[in-house]
């Protein structure tokens, strides 16, 4: 690590706290605002989710999320911190800062679930990636203690073909995905699908659901199996 | 401004998947590539429930995503043994000294 | 549905003789060779004797409830559940059942307290007593089981215990065989029992779904019902419902307990009478196809025509087994069986028909081979049988209470005598001939007396309970309306009168030779090496004098032994048993004091919850008192004169009369008294059939079968040859060109892999965006 250098950026790239405080203050407010407007101005919810999804947190929240331009706003910011962050995580030449980039990858991908009705997969996301995943990845890079070794981040195909390749890659499929005329449903409905999704992995998915636990299984297993030292000097494990 | 709809996720999942992409293809770190691997793989996630909210319907969309993530899980813990055990073998985790087991 | 009365502790009945029997077959050995003989017996009677109390304290409980609802039951744990069929481990005491079980508590302990004195010289004690106490309680599962199954568990429990019982000294072939015997032909009456039950079951709609039944018109039953829900994948209270329908408040479908079984063919709505009495099977009508062959299975445990072979042959065994078994409570499971699906039974005047003549067929059978019978045991054995066939009479001609009221008494009476021929046959040193005995009546008064009062009570005067009993049966025949047609009851009436003056003449004439007819015959030594068996046993008996007596009596028997053949007393143990038991022959009269005399029935009363079950479908004619009267007389008078004829002959010993008799009708007596033969004529058709079958198939399989299979394998090796061939040039050739080329394959693009990731993953990347864009481009 190189303290000076953190420090330096935390100097000139953070706020003050209580700068932060206050935005956090003025969103909140915001959103109450919000709120009250909806239930002030009394216009009727969608049809067809029933009375108890209604009163759910997670309906209120995507509710008040689809007023409009708020919403819309909110997600593009969410999209650039995704896509920044992915961005951080491709270039940072240390791999400590590609490490904390994923982490505002994954909470953007888990706002993504949020705005796609998909509150159970947003929470997945946060405990399985950041809790697991990503202090997993923590992990590895300091234990492998060469991690200022300049060598081992250089480009092995150059960053010049490799960016490139980028921009052929970020095109095409993005011009792919907003070009075609995808048949959509009429209004996708924004319901917890929880329940449905444990009915789902009982019956239909029983079989991917029930090897996906003996993947795991073997995984534990060969992990384990892996990782352990064997001493080539004596042949014995150490 | 665009009403958000599926193109959006598309085109961050595309983006997402480019990253991902460089990030593998061009890093000699083991730790580096697996995280570009992370990348692609939430990449094809966000894909997945974005077709699954706007154009399939129902939860399958979110199976296939949370099945992806379990492999993602097992994926990265497979992957950071065989690196701790590649790094106590050669001192290192560069992947291009890796490339001996070929032989 | 009457109220049920859920009790707790019936399950001890049974468990105390199981614990009994494991101790003494588990530790009896150690025990016996520690602590001597009277551990083992404490435990088997100690058992026996806590069972009776809880069999006597739910009695009580029993008597205390409204008679609709004595019915006691006691749910152990669910066995098993199969579609809408259950099953429970539960035991259930009806008046029917309770009844059994106090007779086979009660007889059995006085039995084992019996066989401490019988079998005091037996080395193996523990194990005798061990078997005892099995016998026990299987013969408890058999009786105070709720359902068929546990019914069948016990039902083949007694016969393994009535195997190892009989083969008890298994060292002598014959015995060994005579339990063979028993176990084989008992096979085949439990085989028609299973496939009466299983035939029943499937009337009743199979087990798994009430559609499946449609071939039997019980489906148009079920879906008549409001609540029939067809049936469909996914478990639902709806579905539970269809596979169980409810009619007239009645779970309508197969079960094996007799109680359902009982509430859905009697309960009027349910239907299922109108459809058992319309099945069919194989064009037979489903009913009495279920009946005869539950009789069949009976005819096999309760030894009736044709099966009855194995019992004279099961006097093999110890006396007390002989007693206990097969005399007073395993061989008369059938009788139960039959009085309890006295609703089934009533429903077939066939199957009723077919019951009610082989028991009187046996009746008479069994009693003229009787007649002749030298060994005191045989002569009661086939008394046995003929007493069963009185049994199966009664249950057969609708008179289900008299039946077992004939049960109950002959357990005592017969017991009796059983237990005083042991007591004889011990006096007389392990002697079974009666020619060898005689003269016994100052010897062994007690065994006298307690005798005499058994044939008084078997023989039919209205003193003792047998009159009662056997009376009401031969009324209740004579007055049937139940059979197949109506001349068939007076006439197994007239068959069984026959019978009943046989019965009191061979059974006065086993008293009279072997009480009376001058001195005792059995000292002189001479014509003791003619009976190998008898003399063998002797010596067994002699060679374990020296173990150690608590009894007195057994001191004087040693002695007797010693100095020469004087005949002697029983122990104590031995003799109050026989008194007990005589007492109990007379006290059970005033259980069954017919209505003629103005009384009303104890036990048909009792039993009335129970056998009233078939009263709707069982008519007898009135004749009125006067002609009952009139019978009792002529029972009586037959009786006389069997007696009369027996003591004439036999009384003095000196009548030459049965001598000349033999001389001159030697041809008849040589059929009888080699028992018309049966046993050869098995031998030479069902034996001989079945060794035909054996080496046929011997010859098959040595013949045909193995030049069969030499063949097969000639040809298999003859492919296999040719195969490797094929194999050798053909195959390894073409995988040897496919590996060839391979290699040259592999070493031209080997130079394409650099082993670079980085250039794989750029590679795949590539083609995947390639794949990507020309979608898009086509569509």
């Amino acid at each position: 690590m190189r303290p000076a250098q953190v420090h330096d950026r935390r100097r000139r790239g953070a706020m003050p706290r209580w700068a932060s405080v206050a935005l956090m203050l003025l969103a909140a407010l915001a959103l109450a605002a919000l709120m009250l407007y909806r239930m002030l101005a009394g216009s009727a919810p969608p049809e067809g989710i029933p009375e108890a999804t209604r009163n759910g947190l997670v309906f209120q929240v995507g509710h008040v999320f689809a007023l409009g331009q708020l919403s819309d706003f909110l997600w593009y910011a969410l999209a650039a911190l995704t896509v920044g962050s992915a961005a951080g995580v491709a270039f940072s030449r240390n791999i400590i800062y590609s490490a904390f980039s994923l982490l505002g990858t994954f909470l953007g991908v888990a706002a993504m679930y949020v705005y796609l009705a998909a509150p159970f997969l947003a929470i997945t996301q946060v405990l399985i990636y950041i809790g697991g995943v990503l202090v997993l990845i923590l992990f590895a890079v300091m234990l492998t203690s060469h991690i200022r070794d300049v060598k081992i981040s250089n480009a092995s195909l150059g960053v010049g073909p490799g960016v490139v390749g980028l921009a052929a890659c970020a095109v095409l499929l993005g011009y792919v995905g907003a070009s075609t005329p995808w048949e959509a449903l009429g209004k996708p409905q924004m319901m917890d699908q929880a329940q449905a999704l444990g009915d789902g992995f009982l019956s239909t998915y029983l079989l991917p659901f029930e090897i996906a636990s003996v993947v795991l299984l073997a995984t534990l297993i060969g992990a384990v199996v892996i990782a352990r030292r064997d001493d080539p000097a004596t042949g014995k494990e150490g | 401004m665009l009403a958000v709809g599926l193109p959006h996720f598309l085109v961050v999942g595309a983006l997402l998947f480019a990253f991902g992409a460089y990030c593998v293809t061009t890093r000699k770190n083991a730790v580096g590539i697996l995280m570009g691997v992370e990348l692609i793989l939430n990449a094809a996630n966000v894909n997945f429930v974005a077709f699954g909210h706007y154009a399939w319907g129902g939860i399958h969309g979110q199976a296939f995503a949370l099945f992806v993530i379990v492999l993602a899980a097992a994926e990265a813990a497979v992957g950071l043994a065989i690196i701790l055990t590649l790094y106590h073998h050669f001192k290192s985790i560069d992947v291009t000294r890796a490339e001996r087991l070929r032989d | 549905m009457p109220h049920t009365v859920e009790i707790l502790w019936a399950w001890l009945i049974p468990a105390f003789p199981a614990l009994g029997a494991f101790v003494n077959a588990a530790f009896g050995k150690r025990l016996q060779d520690r602590f001597g003989k009277a551990i083992v017996h404490a435990i088997a009677v100690g058992a026996m004797l806590a069972a009776t109390a809880v069999a006597w304290s739910y009695f009580a409980l029993l008597l205390g409830q409204p008679p609709e609802d004595r019915y006691l039951h006691d749910l152990v744990w669910h066995l098993f559940a199969a579609g809408s069929l259950r099953v429970d481990l539960a035991f259930a005491l009806d008046p029917l059942s309770m009844m059994m079980t106090l007779i086979v508590t009660n007889v059995a302990t006085l039995i084992h307290i019996f066989s401490i004195g019988y079998m005091a010289e037996e080395p193996a004690y523990w194990r005798f007593f061990s078997y005892l106490n099995l016998f026990v309680f299987s013969m408890l599962l058999l009786v105070m089981g709720s359902n068929f199954v546990l019914m069948f568990f016990g039902w083949e429990g007694v016969g393994l215990c009535s195997y190892l019982l009989i083969s008890f000294w298994y060292t002598d072939l014959d015995k060994a065989k005579a339990g063979m015997k028993a176990f084989v032909v008992n096979r085949f009456g439990d085989f028609a029992f299973v496939i009466g039950l299983f035939a029943l079951l499937w009337g009743l709609g199979g087990s798994w779904t009430t559609t499946k039944a449609g071939g039997l018109g019980l489906r148009d039953v079920y879906e008549a019902s409001p609540l029939y829900v067809p049936f469909h994948d996914g478990a639902t209270a709806a579905e539970a419902e269809a596979l169980t329908p409810m009619r007239s408040g009645v779970a309508v479908g197969p079960t094996v307990d007799f109680r359902e079984l009982r509430e859905e063919i009697l309960t009027p709505g349910t239907g299922v009478l109108q459809h058992l009495k319309g099945a069919t099977i194989f064009g037979f009508p489903l009913i009495a196809f279920v009946c005869i062959l539950f009789f069949a299975g009976a005819t096999g445990k309760s030894a009736q025509i044709p099966l009855y072979v194995w019992l004279p042959d099961a006097m093999a065994g110890p006396t007390p087994v002989s007693a206990l078994i097969h005399a007073a409570t395993m061989v008369t499971a059938g009788v139960y069986m039959v009085a309890r699906l006295n609703f089934l039974f009533a429903l077939s005047p066939a199957a009723m028909t077919v019951v009610a003549v082989i028991g009187t067929l046996t009746a008479i059978f069994a009693a003229s081979i009787g007649l002749f019978q030298v060994d005191i045991k045989k002569v009661l054995a086939y008394s046995t049988v003929s007493q069963l066939g009185y049994m199966f009479m009664g249950v057969g001609v609708g008179a289900y209470w008299a039946g077992c009221y004939h049960l109950l008494t002959h357990a005592f009476f017969k017991a009796c005598l059983f237990l005083g021929s042991g007591s004889v046959i011990l006096a007389c040193h392990h002697e079974q001939d009666m020619r060898k005995m005689g003269g016994l009546k100052d010897h062994t008064p007690i065994t006298r007396w307690t005798y005499a009062a058994a044939c008084v009570a078997i023989s039919g005067f209205p003193v003792m309970s047998g009159f009662f009993s056997k009376d009401e049966i031969l009324w209740k025949t004579f007055t049937t309306q139940n059979l197949s047609a109506p001349w068939i009851g007076p006439v197994l009436w007239f068959v069984g009168l026959v019978a009943a003056g046989g019965t009191s003449f061979y059974m006065w004439r086993s008293y009279y030779l072997t009480f009376w007819s001058g001195e005792y015959r059995g000292a002189s030594h001479d014509d003791h090496g003619a009976h190998a068996v008898a003399a063998a046993h002797d010596d067994h008996a002699a060679a374990a004098h020296g173990a150690d007596d608590a009894h007195g009596g057994h001191a004087a028997h040693g002695d007797a032994h010693g100095h020469g053949h004087t005949p002697h007393e029983s122990p104590a143990v031995m003799t109050y048993v026989l008194i007990v038991l005589a007492a109990g022959a007379f006290f059970a009269s005033f259980l069954g004091l017919p209505k003629a005399w103005g009384f009303d029935p104890v036990l048909e009363r009792f039993l009335e919850p129970v056998t009233g079950a078939s009263a709707a479908f069982v008519h007898f004619a009135e004749p009125g008192k006067a002609l009952e009267f009139v019978f009792m007389l002529i029972s009586v008078g037959v009786a006389t004169v069997g007696w009369l004829f027996a003591a004439w002959l036999y009384r003095s010993g000196e009548n030459p009369a049965p001598a000349l008799w033999l001389a001159r009708y030697a041809g008849i007596h040589r059929v009888v008294f080699n028992k018309y033969y049966v046993d050869e004529i098995y031998a030479a058709t069902v034996v001989r059939a079945g060794m035909v079958i054996k080496d046929l198939a011997y010859w098959f399989d040595q013949n045909v079968i193995d030049r069969a299979v030499n063949f097969a394998a000639w040809i298999v090796r003859f492919v296999a040859n040719v195969d490797g061939a094929i194999d050798k040039y053909l195959v390894d050739g073409l995988v040897n060109l496919v590996a060839e080329l391979t290699l040259a394959f592999g070493r031209g693009f080997r130079k394409l892999q650099t082993g670079r990731l980085e250039n794989y993953l750029v590679g795949a990347l590539a083609g995947a965006l390639v794949f990507v864009a020309v979608n898009y481009l086509i569509h």
